[in-house]
């Protein structure tokens, strides 16, 4: 994790306080459509590809209709690419029986399954990160809240959002002052970092009494009052319904190969 | 050790959901009993705290290789169980949502390994009974560094399990294990010898901190057996319902019940199975284990699979033109959708 990862963080954020036809959509409705959306990529065979082109629509919509920079999420995705190949890279080493020829070259089942981990992935991070993009941490939380997640974890998501900046921040500091002292030494050794590390959690401790006590001082009384200001339209409901039947019928029905096979019917 | 969305199968994701569900609403109505208010906003600046920490590494000497803080057991060991585990759900949210560090679905297997096992299984199991009432240096150390492995052994052997039973990877059980179980044998022993030395830092520093938190029982002890039992039963439950998604797919819990037990599926799902797997043969492009019998001698009709469609260069062209003519749509449509809305 680098300092590069929480300033994104923040950027999420002010893209979310944008304004489009998506960012408008209750976001309930977005919560259950993206459930959905992974649910039912996540419910092809391992051996599945040309099925799961077409659910690639529902990133690349909410991206150009939520107007958010596609070159971020790509920035994301080829950040965190080297994870998937990992695990996916298993597939073709193990899985080396031939079931489809391209001309004279045989593709073997594990290189199939590969590429289809690799679209699973693509699709299932970018759909997640367009969520948080259109709606924001705290609405996310609110959606949460209002499908009785039990409060203690809300209040809990919304503190650690809350002071996941300020400590980061903090940390940077210590990590820069001590970087500034150590002349040429470049790594950290075991007994600074027990140091610095000892101190921060001091910190945050005295941090968390300080917050306990200005929250005492404007009424808290051990209950955490959430505004709440959702209201679901009929919009928000045809969002979800035109989406999950999209996702329906694209899983059992292949679209994909009914166009190619129409398209090869025209031009021989 | 996150796992990712595209590992996983929605019956696996499922169950681990529902189980992390009923963690978490039990951890929060513990929570809530305690009626501690100070715990409220310790536990939401520990969680960033988890966050900080992560960002300081330390070289490991002759390795070449740097460790940082993993937290679970530091969290124990300060809150107690039930608020450190939802300490730790709420940092592997924010994870899963803004750093694209595990997947949604995959969030209920996320957080189950890394929270539950340390929270509810080293911590009250190990940790406590060796360091007990009066902590010494040498009891935080050994306790903290088996107390870390073990945790660690169980979600590393808890990743390999919900991998191999939801069967996207190919990666055999056997060699998962021998991948997995070493290399988080090292991560334990780095992480346990931090949490003791972290944990030791603050104790001579503060020492109250630590006492506070030895002492401090107001929530109770752990009644093991009645979190196993409701697991079980959550497991049950929604492992029964989703069976009826899996019939459909048999690639997934199938697969590895194929492989350990040798039977395809219980003999009740026969019917559901047969008609599910109808549909979706006829609607799969490369069903996943009828390749084999596309030679003409497999195409006998009593077989429960109907013979494939013959897989030809022909149809393949139409399935690559077609998923390219599929992305191009979506693209278009995309960019109409925002021309209208820009109106």
């Amino acid at each position: 994790m680098t300092s590069q990862g929480f300033s994104d963080v923040g950027y999420i954020d002010t893209i979310a306080a944008g304004d489009s036809p998506l960012h408008r959509i209750d976001p309930r409705a977005k919560l259950i459509t993206t459930a959905a959306f992974i649910a039912t990529v996540v419910s092809f065979n391992k051996y599945a590809v040309l099925g799961l082109v077409p659910f690639f629509s529902f990133p690349i919509i909410l991206i150009l209709l939520g107007r958010i920079p596609a070159g971020y999420i790509l920035r994301k995705l080829l950040l965190i690419l080297p994870f998937a190949i990992l695990v996916g890279i298993f597939n073709p080493i193990f899985d080396r029986a031939i079931i489809y020829h391209i001309g004279p070259v045989g593709i073997s089942g594990g290189w199939i399954s590969f590429i289809s981990i690799l679209l699973r992935f693509v699709l299932t991070v970018t759909s997640a990160l367009a969520l948080v993009a259109l709606t924001g941490f705290n609405s996310v939380c609110l959606a949460l809240e209002r499908f009785k997640v039990p409060s203690p974890f809300i209040v809990q998501l919304m503190f650690l959002y809350r002071y996941m900046f300020v400590l980061t921040e903090e940390s940077e500091r210590m990590v820069r002052a001590r970087a500034v002292r150590s002349f040429s030494g470049r790594t950290m050794h075991f007994k600074t970092f027990v140091s610095l590390i000892g101190h921060l959690l001091l910190r945050t401790l005295d941090r968390a009494e300080r917050v306990y006590r200005a929250m005492c001082c404007r009424g808290f009384n051990g209950d955490i009052r959430i505004l709440r200001s959702l209201r679901i339209s009929l919009k928000d409901i045809v969002f979800v319904i035109i989406w999950v039947v999209l996702f329906i019928s694209f899983r059992f029905w292949d679209a994909p190969l009914k166009l190619g096979e129409l398209v090869m019917g025209i031009f021989p | 050790m996150h796992m990712a969305d595209a590992l996983i199968s929605p019956a696996v994701g499922g169950t681990m959901w529902a189980a992390t569900a009923g963690l978490i609403a039990y951890s929060s109505k513990k929570v809530k009993e305690a009626m501690d208010d100070r715990k409220v906003p310790l536990m939401g600046v520990l969680g960033a705290f988890i966050f900080a920490a992560q960002m300081i590494n330390f070289s490991i000497p002759a390795t070449g290789s740097s460790g940082h803080l993993g937290g679970g057991m530091i969290l124990a060991i300060l809150l107690g169980p039930w608020s450190a585990f939802l300490v730790m759900a709420s940092v592997l949210t924010v994870q899963a949502l803004f750093f694209a560090d595990g997947g949604l679905l995959a969030l209920g297997c996320n957080i189950f390994n890394l929270g539950f096992f340390s929270c509810f299984v080293a911590y009250p199991l190990i940790y406590k009974k060796i360091v007990g009432d009066n902590p010494t240096q040498g009891k935080i150390l050994t306790g903290s560094i088996i107390a870390a492995i073990a945790g660690l052994q169980l979600g590393a052997f808890g990743v390999v399990l919900e991998t191999v039973f939801s069967g996207i990877s190919d990666l055999p059980f056997r060699t998962f294990v021998f991948l997995m179980q070493p290399i988080h044998l090292a991560i334990g022993v780095v992480e346990g010898l931090v949490t003791a030395a972290v944990v030791t830092f603050v104790w001579k520093a503060r020492p109250e901190i630590i006492d506070a938190a030895i002492f401090s029982k107001p929530i109770g002890q752990i009644d093991i057996k009645k979190v196993l039992a409701g697991l079980l039963i959550a497991a049950a439950i929604s492992g029964g319902t989703l069976s009826w998604f899996a019939s459909a797919n048999p690639d997934g819990l199938e697969w590895a019940m194929f492989r350990t037990s040798g039977k395809e599926e219980l003999e009740s799902h026969e019917k559901v199975h047969a008609s599910l797997a109808g549909v979706q043969e006829k609607t799969a492009i490369l069903p996943d284990y009828g390749f084999k019998k596309t030679e003409p001698e497999a195409g006998s009709g009593e077989d429960l699979k109907p013979s494939w469609p013959a897989v030809d260069a022909g149809t393949s062209a139409a399935g690559l033109a077609g998923g390219a003519m599929t992305l191009l749509m979506a693209v278009l449509i995309g960019w109409a959708l925002r021309k209208r809305s820009a109106k």
